[in-house]
């Protein structure tokens, strides 16, 4: 993220806890450019309000573009709670608009990130520096 | 995008569903990696045509690219369907080549393998907000259904409303659970089956001929 200046020292892993307020204004694309850009640098990032369904579909599909050998594995992402999003109505869908439901996710590198236990209102991750 | 170009795109979706009746469904096979979704789509094109769709293997990431069998006319109960059966890579948010060199693999092999993986799987999530009518989810019920690749999967699903089916497969193992299958995702239908045994395609194919005929 370009506004952060928190020293790198290369000794520690980055966590950046990204407001509902500042994904509102961005674009799908510009939300997962966000979020690649820094997992790929090492950092772990924590959505206050989750991504559509749309918007995480692409980020699997873009994900995968950027995949290479021994140099990123892809990403790891839990989200909470796991409930289902809330029933949008044909109105609501045939306007496009696509609600994201509060959701609280974390993303971080796959080779970086473990999940080591998650419930309805827990995330337990285990990070290793690389 | 703009308001009135959701709704022309929106409208233009259902119309063509509502007008494609002629047309086969195109019915996508999804699910994790080494669920059985090859071996269940080439139980449903023996049945049906007398060829299979594609190789399996217990190695992940065989089926790389999506492969379809065309008109595959399923009869059930008087009512014939006609669906084009897409056979999918294993959805995943990650591939790391190192988890072939296990399998006896030479690096170079692994690393091609986990190139087509990745291209296969970023086609699959492209299909699926593009391209299928129809979903045929299938699952190990003997691994934990909880995911969060399984749980963004069935959401990307239901958020396009298009029909989706969940097939809890390889009952045919001791620690098969379907019960935690259909715990996990009680608003769809759970059907069981072993497509490698062949157990209770019977119900699996009335489940297809109603949801996509």
């Amino acid at each position: 993220m370009s506004e952060a200046t928190a020293p790198d020292d290369g000794d520690g892993v980055r966590i950046d806890l990204i407001s509902g307020g500042r994904m509102e204004g961005l674009t799908s694309m510009e939300k997962i450019r966000l979020i690649l850009d820094s997992v790929r640098d090492g950092d772990i990032v924590v959505l206050e309000a989750g991504l559509s369904p749309e918007e995480e579909s692409k980020l699997i599909e873009v994900t995968m573009t950027e995949i290479s050998p021994d140099d990123f594995s892809g990403i790891e992402i839990e989200t909470y709670p796991s409930s289902q999003q809330p029933n949008q109505g044909l109105v609501g869908r045939l306007l496009g608009k696509e609600e994201t439901a509060k959701k609280l996710t974390v993303i971080g590198p796959a080779n970086q990130i473990e999940t080591l236990h998650k419930d309805e209102d827990l995330i337990s991750a285990l990070v290793s520096r690389k | 995008m703009g308001l009135l170009t959701n709704l022309r795109d929106s409208i233009t979706r259902v119309t063509d569903r509502l007008f494609a009746d002629d047309e086969p469904k195109r019915i996508g096979i999804y699910g994790p990696p080494n669920a059985g979704k090859t071996t269940l789509a080439n139980r449903i094109a023996r049945d049906w045509t007398g060829d299979a769709v594609g190789p399996e293997s217990h190695i992940p990431h065989e089926t790389r690219r999506a492969r379809r069998k065309e008109n595959v006319e399923i009869e059930r109960n008087g009512k014939t369907v006609t669906i084009d059966i897409v056979d999918t890579p294993g959805v995943t948010t990650k591939v790391d080549y190192k988890e072939f060199l296990d399998h006896d693999m030479e690096k170079e092999d692994a690393v091609k393998r986990s190139r087509e993986a990745t291209e296969g799987v970023a086609e699959a999530m492209h299909w699926l907000r593009e391209d299928v009518d129809g979903v045929i989810y299938v699952l190990d019920s003997t691994t934990d259904p909880f995911t969060q690749v399984n749980t963004m999967l069935i959401g990307i699903i239901e958020s396009q409303d298009l029909p989706v089916l969940i097939f809890a497969n390889k009952v045919d193992l001791d620690d098969a659970d379907v019960k935690r299958i259909a715990d996990a995702f009680p608003q769809h239908e759970t059907v069981p089956l072993s497509a490698l045994e062949g157990d209770n395609m019977d119900e699996v194919y009335e489940k297809i001929a109603e949801y996509f005929g």
